[in-house]
């Protein structure tokens, strides 16, 4: 029988043949934090030891509340700057440079066949370039820094199988809102989930990482995309060390194989206060908000600013509400602003902010009010997450907010097309 | 046997509603986290729980986001255990990190009701309520380690420690 790309993977680590359902001790090649890096710090100084096992595997990425919006945020960051210093941390990856999982990706470090570990939930994005990235918290990050391993179930694996192309003006957002719906927020909890089918070939990088960005959303421990030419030629510039693709056997064992046919797929929408309350745009028009947010690590790469500023070029945001646009990196940012798209954003209305997680998680930048409404690229939408807990967020892709933003109420993209 | 209060949730108990997002990067001792605990879930939860009560909930608790402190609450608050139909696997990981006992159950959420007393066995593997007593699974070695170290960083700082020795 053969394997799946997350049991070869594991087992290459590990040292060891092993199949889904054992526990397996390994040494990861990168080991991801954010802001949270002062909390881990503050575990690590009580293990005892004066320095961490190899400070060339831990990438440090400020993002949460870039720049500090307290004295609080304030003293974090200037305890993880002390720390990076007196550790030697080369990784480490200031204010200016963007949210974590999009750095982390722009800058080679999501290689195919590499094991990576983050004190993040969406640390799952990295299976979009073939590599086995999992979210852990923050004494476990502490305890890999002085370790350097940490024991994982290798997880069984749902096979995700996405035929034919999407229709215009509906995207990857709107394909893994579906699949998130139909399935339930717990379908793949403890499991890999590997999109596959000449469908998934056919996504852009930035399209296969919100697949693998909210596939966290479904539970699970690890998204994949086999990796192919599109990631090669991407790190041909970029990647961080030599690597190894792995790959799915073709004889591999799935726990289960899902059919899904991108031509019929209409706009989705994901309503209050679940990811996995998911209705066609087409049943939810008309709803009014306040707050409409295009970015996030989910979708805040140029082509999703690209989409927008399409949509937006030479209209005008309704009256009624208010548009915060946040490029997930410096990099994407410096793009859109050089191809015009952030000046055909501004001149419709939108607020710019610096690129960072925004009010993603409720910490800053664009806080709700009680009983107000968000529509918003992100991948979270539970209750109070951004603001009040009297105050809703719907989800929502890049083109479906900016046709919205036009008409204060939610709209059909397809309309602006 | 020692009785404990439940307080009992539905399905899909996320950590944004166990301990909102605002407060991630600005609270960061436990006693502080206790006092936000479930807070945009349950606003009574804080200030009535006391120590030794149990939480029992549906399906996928403790779904979202990574953040620790979702489990670091509940056990700074003085919950017990948590048992539930099944866990999301980051806040699974994090519970045992942080000391904090999950048991994983299909039928007893369904039988036992919020306010009830209810008893624990750990030793044989039982939840004993008014209506009966159900099983549950031991939990592995290793994870039982993690547990009576009372926490990942105590129990590494151990293993640290023990490696030093034989060196």
């Amino acid at each position: 029988m053969g394997k799946t790309f997350t049991e070869k993977v594991l087992s290459q680590k590990a040292g060891k043949d092993v199949c889904a359902g054992e526990v397996v001790t390994v040494s990861p090649d990168f080991i991801l934090s954010h802001d949270n890096s002062a909390a881990i710090i503050k575990e690590f100084l009580k293990l005892g030891i004066a320095n961490v096992s190899n400070p060339q595997k831990i990438v440090i990425i400020l993002d949460h509340v870039v720049p500090a919006s307290s004295e609080k945020y304030a003293l974090n960051h200037k305890i993880i700057r002390e720390f990076v210093e007196k550790q030697k941390i080369d990784h480490f990856f200031d204010i200016n440079f963007g949210i974590c999982h999009q750095v982390f990706s722009e800058q080679g470090f999501a290689m195919p066949g590499k094991v990576v570990l983050g004190a993040d939930s969406h640390t799952t994005s990295y299976g979009a370039f073939g590599a086995f990235a999992a979210g852990i918290g923050r004494s476990e990050v502490a305890s890999v820094w002085a370790t350097d391993e940490i024991w994982l179930r290798v997880p069984e694996t749902l096979r995700i199988d996405l035929n034919g192309r999407l229709s215009p003006g509906v995207s990857a957002k709107d394909i893994i809102l579906r699949i998130i719906g139909d399935e339930g927020a717990d379908r793949a909890n403890y499991k890999a989930v590997e999109f596959a089918g000449e469908g998934a070939g056919h996504f852009s990088l930035g399209s296969r990482l919100v697949l693998a960005n909210m596939a966290a959303e479904m539970g699970v421990k690890n998204g994949y995309f086999a990796p192919d030419g599109k990631v090669f030629e991407f790190l041909s510039t970029c990647a961080r060390s030599e690597f190894e693709p792995v790959f799915s056997d073709p004889d591999a064992s799935y726990e289960h194989v899902l059919e899904y046919d991108l031509s019929s797929l209409d706009p989705q929408v994901a309503c209050p206060h679940t990811v996995d309350n998911v209705r066609p745009v087409t049943e939810v028009l008309g709803t009014p908000f306040h707050q409409a947010v295009i970015g996030t690590c989910t979708n805040g790469r140029f082509e999703d600013l690209k989409t927008a500023a399409d949509i937006l070029r030479g209209k005008k945001v309704a009256r009624s509400i208010r548009v915060l646009v946040i490029p997930a990196s410096r990099q994407e940012y410096l793009t859109a602003l050089k191809a015009g798209f952030l000046a055909d954003l501004v001149e419709s209305g939108c607020v710019v902010l610096n690129p960072g997680c925004g009010p993603c998680l409720g910490a800053h930048q664009g806080i709700l009010a009680p009983g107000e409404v968000a529509l918003s690229t992100a991948n979270r939408n539970f209750r109070g997450r951004m603001g009040s807990r009297d105050s809703e967020i719907y989800l929502a892709s890049p083109a479906t907010v900016a046709a919205s933003a036009i008409e204060g109420k939610i709209a059909d993209p397809r309309m602006y097309l | 046997m020692t009785k404990s209060r439940v307080w009992k949730y539905g399905d899909n108990v996320n950590t944004d509603v166990i301990f909102p997002g605002k407060y991630t990067y600005s609270i960061l001792e436990p006693e502080d986290m206790a006092r936000h605990a479930l807070e945009d879930l349950d606003p009574d939860f804080a200030a009535g729980v006391h120590p030794g009560d149990v939480i029992v909930a549906g399906r996928n608790f403790g779904c979202g986001s990574s953040r620790e402190q979702a489990a670091t609450c509940l056990k700074y608050a003085g919950v017990k255990a948590v048992i539930a139909k099944s866990f999301a696997r980051i806040f699974f990981r994090n519970a045992i990190n942080q000391g904090l006992l999950v048991i994983q159950s299909q039928d007893a959420p369904d039988n036992i009701a919020s306010g009830e007393e209810i008893a624990i066995d750990f030793s044989q593997g039982k939840i004993i309520t008014e209506k009966g007593v159900y099983a549950f699974p031991p939990l592995p070695p290793s994870v039982v380690g993690i547990l009576e170290a009372g926490g990942l960083i105590p129990y590494t700082k151990k293993r640290l420690e023990d490696v030093k020795i034989e060196k």
